[in-house]
């Protein structure tokens, strides 16, 4: 589960109506728990993508359930599958027409390395075209690794300099 | 229904240029560039085989001659059999055969994909263009002088290119080629074994 943020503790009896806590906190909350992924299914993995949303692993439990097949309302691209040199571009250009903040995860071995794809026609990982957050090893991986690799996201969204990424951009 | 015997006294009286193809199992013919368009005519016409099921390309390297072979495979729906026809490539450097999409639509792609892994023109195609690899690429890839890894190029869209600054690279084969060795354990036959140094079979020496 997400940890709980010790920043934004609340006690009415003293505060009243009054939260106290700092933008970083505040923002970095509101990102956290509700981090809409652009799934970007190429190849096997995207059927491990489907058992993590699906009722059995549950990716709602994180807050990552609202698929969104539009670029523009995603917030974490999940590039799941092999990366061909055909699609490398449009996988760029699909980064590009997300609106930041974003982040990327490269779900298996052919996302992050090109994996066994060792050819002429296989991206050798997509960390080439988009900068990536989290890697995710196996082929495919578990439900279970891309929910620790959300996680992992969510634990590196917590940690950055939301308000002054915001006031100097 | 006509038996494999009497397909092949058919054919070559047919065509007497079009010589019995040594085969492990359906009857196969080889045939000439200028020929073979009918010869294929004639099998679906006179013969019944309705359903292109395959058709590709063999290169036997550049140093023989003729270079490249294309290969059709045909199935007849009624009497439920296949045939295979050959027809070697007369020139290596520029292959060129006749289209087979006018006795069968299907061929459309076949044809595509022929010419984008071996560079063979097929003369009457209707749209001959690349359809695995994107237009612009400048190999073939399932020729034999091109390497698995493949060679430098550019990817297929410059804009992305100069923004990320990343190209097609030769891919780093890291103990590969990623197929097992047969004839051996295992442990030491599958391609991670490869990149390793040692294992249980031999020590490890640096």
């Amino acid at each position: 589960m997400v940890t709980a943020n010790s920043e934004l503790t609340y006690n009415s009896k003293i505060e009243g109506d009054i939260i106290v806590t700092r933008a970083d906190a505040a923002i970095n909350w509101v990102r956290t728990n509700s981090m809409w992924p652009m799934p970007m299914g190429l190849a096997c993995c995207a059927i491990e993508l489907m058992a993590s949303a699906a009722s059995r692993f549950d990716i709602a439990r994180f807050g990552a359930e609202v698929m969104r097949f539009s670029p523009r309302q995603a917030d974490c691209m999940i590039v799941a599958g092999t990366v061909t040199y055909k699609m490398a571009p449009v996988v760029r250009r699909i980064y590009d027409q997300m609106a930041a903040p974003k982040w990327v995860i490269a779900m298996g071995a052919c996302a992050s390395s090109g994996g066994m794809y060792r050819s002429y026609a296989t991206l050798q990982g997509v960390d080439r075209i988009v900068p990536v957050d989290v890697y995710v090893s196996g082929c495919p991986p578990r439900p279970e690794a891309l929910l620790d690799a959300l996680m992992k996201l969510q634990a590196k969204v917590k940690r950055e300099p939301a308000a002054s990424q915001l006031l100097h951009p | 229904m006509t038996t494999d015997v009497d397909l092949t006294t058919a054919v070559s009286q047919q065509f007497p240029s079009a010589l019995p193809r040594a085969s492990l199992d359906c009857p196969a013919f080889n045939s000439s560039a200028a020929e073979v368009a009918a010869v294929l005519k004639y099998l679906r016409d006179a013969q019944g085989f309705d359903f292109l099921t395959d058709l590709t390309a063999i290169d036997w390297t550049a140093e023989k001659s003729p270079r490249f072979t294309v290969i059709w495979h045909l199935y007849s729906s009624e009497q439920h059999r296949y045939v295979r026809v050959a027809a070697d490539c007369t020139s290596a450097t520029e292959p060129v055969m006749p289209s087979v999409t006018g006795l069968w639509a299907g061929a459309d792609w076949h044809e595509r994909e022929c010419y984008d892994m071996f560079g063979i023109i097929f003369t009457g195609h209707p749209d001959l263009r690349r359809i695995l690899m994107w237009d612009g690429y400048p190999y073939f890839p399932l020729r034999k002088e091109f390497p698995l890894a493949g060679l430098p190029a550019a990817l297929p869209d410059a804009e992305i290119s100069a923004e990320t600054g990343a190209g097609v690279i030769a891919a780093p084969m890291a103990g590969g080629p990623f197929v097992a060795t047969p004839g051996q354990p295992m442990s030491a036959a599958e391609p991670r074994a490869k990149d390793e140094a040692w294992n249980e079979h031999s020590e490890k020496t640096v």
